[in-house]
């Protein structure tokens, strides 16, 4: 029998991640106001086709089961259907992030006969007027069609994902109700400061009794709730009931998951979108494979950290610092204690880091113009010709003649 | 992020279900997928995409000798799990085959080879 830790081989990583996550686009028809690859538009230098086949041989390869693949809105790209059976066909599992706009009843025929793909819809209020707020106006309508069009297909145990925020975490119970209605499984996941999260995350993450409220209520619900591992910086709540988030509990950026963006760029993981993350290119000699294995960054990550500024903390084993990502776009050292620490040292932090500015993400792909969705402020009116100057030029002899 | 159904690190022969018949064959659902790992390995189920834990190389020994074996005992053996230690790996096996990941091997798929 070993007497190594689980969590000690993660932290020092694995030959291949667990999972990762695969952002296939950066266009989107929505604009999420905490989008957290800041998605719009799509970048001209996306990967091929045949680039991304490239990568899923290589995934089978190194005997990853599955990506969650996500944007952006994926199902936007036209080769998206392909990629996902493509990946099916080679051993890759699918997991993919969907705002629901693709998927019509025949889709969801279409996936629900497959083992190998799973779906995610993504919503952020259990009401339209707590969603749309973030999401845009109509996303709570698209995305509950899309998902009684699954529930009709007889797809059962697809995810409904949500982004818990100050404003909808009074609605967990609701949002449970929604996906046991459509045959759904719960999933929540934290609110970042990534990308255009960055802009929203002050107004929108969880207060510090909220948080007290969302960790009870996943503890009640067990492994009934999924939550992507994203709340363990949570976990010094459960010191002393002794009752533990079900998950590994701890950081897994380039140990154990990592992020491929729709450039090829590898980062560190899906919420850490900046050049200090960034640790080569799927297109770079040796693949991602190479990436994953010989990359000076992740090397780093994998270094035992003595916890900095948290050592000290009698709860560093149960929070490990919290979320790198998190720290860093909000201008906290990584060594230190997450902008969200229960015991409040990350608020104090937060006060004490001064005017300098926190990290602004490397790359932003948001519209430029308000999406379609939004009003135009135009006015529309007759042009009124008599208000129009005769110019002391004009030759015609009728000019600023009226009749 | 590993999903959060990290399933259960294995062997614990408290939650082990009584009915496992270590004495005959048992084989690996086709929809599961086995990774292996320093400390062991990773079991990725498709049909529920759920991720299980070997922490224990000899268990993948074990897993990986069923194909071959005429039982769950003799796998263990050829593994070279000693006799003390059967019921604990058994028992590991007990749980895989709760989750649906071992499936008792089709006699008659056999019969012919």
């Amino acid at each position: 029998m070993t007497t190594t830790r689980l969590v000690d081989h993660f932290e020092r990583g694995l030959d291949a991640p667990i999972c990762l996550t695969w952002e296939l686009t950066y266009a989107c028809n929505l604009s999420c106001v905490h989008c957290l690859s800041s998605s719009g538009r799509r970048d001209p230098r996306e990967l091929t086709t045949a680039q991304a086949e490239a990568v899923i041989d290589e995934l089978e390869r190194m005997q990853v089961f599955y990506v969650n693949i996500g944007g952006g809105e994926p199902t936007v790209r036209p080769d998206f259907w392909h990629l996902v059976d493509y990946a099916t066909a080679h051993h890759v599992g699918v997991k993919f992030s969907t705002n629901g706009v693709r998927i019509t009843p025949e889709v969801a025929r279409r996936l629900a006969a497959s083992d190998y793909v799973d779906v995610q819809i993504s919503l952020d209020g259990a009401t339209a007027e707590v969603n749309d707020a973030v999401r845009g106006p109509g996303s709570y309508d698209v995305a509950l069609r899309a998902m009684a069009h699954l529930r009709d297909a007889g797809f059962r145990g697809f995810k409904l994902s949500v982004v818990v925020t100050r404003e909808n975490v009074t609605q967990l119970d609701a949002f449970k109700a929604i996906a046991d209605a459509h045959g759904a499984q719960l999933r929540l996941t934290r609110l970042r400061p990534s990308g255009r999260g960055a802009d929203v995350w002050d107004e929108l993450h969880p207060l510090p009794e909220q948080q007290r409220g969302l960790y009870d209520w996943l503890v009640a619900h067990g492994e009934a709730v999924l939550t992507g591992d994203s709340f363990f910086h949570l976990s010094p709540y459960g010191a002393a009931s002794g009752e533990r988030l079900p998950g590994l509990n701890l950081c897994g950026a380039g140990r154990v998951v990592c992020l491929i963006d729709p450039v090829g760029d590898v980062y560190a993981c899906p919420f850490a979108i900046h050049e200090s993350f960034l640790a080569g290119n799927v297109l770079g000699p040796g693949g991602f494979t190479a990436v994953w294995r010989t990359s000076e960054l992740f090397a780093e990550l994998r270094e035992p950290s003595g916890g900095g500024a948290c050592a000290s903390c009698g709860h560093y084993d149960a929070c490990r610092g919290g979320c790198m990502a998190a720290k860093f776009f909000t201008g906290l050292p990584l060594d230190g204690p997450d902008p969200e620490c229960v015991r409040g040292f990350g608020a104090d932090a937060l006060l004490a880091r001064g005017d300098v500015p926190p990290p602004r993400p490397s790359l932003d792909h948001s519209h430029r113009t308000a999406p379609r969705s939004r009003p135009v402020p135009v006015s529309i009116g007759r042009h009124a010709p008599a208000g129009r100057p005769v110019s002391a030029c004009e030759e015609n002899p009728l000019a600023g003649f009226v009749p | 992020m590993p999903p959060s159904t990290a399933g259960p690190p294995a062997p614990s022969p408290a939650a082990a279900p009584a009915a496992f018949d270590a004495d005959r064959r048992w084989a690996l659902h086709p929809g599961v997928a086995v990774r292996p790992e320093p400390f062991g390995a990773l079991l990725y189920d498709f049909r529920t995409r759920r991720l299980t834990f070997l922490k224990d190389r000899r268990l993948l020994d074990v897993v990986t000798a069923l194909a071959d074996q005429p039982s769950a005992l003799a796998a263990c053996r050829a593994a070279g799990v000693e006799p003390d230690g059967e019921a604990r790996y058994a028992a590991a096996l007990g749980r895989l085959a709760a989750a649906g990941m071992l499936v008792p091997a089709q006699d008659a798929t056999r019969a012919g080879q």
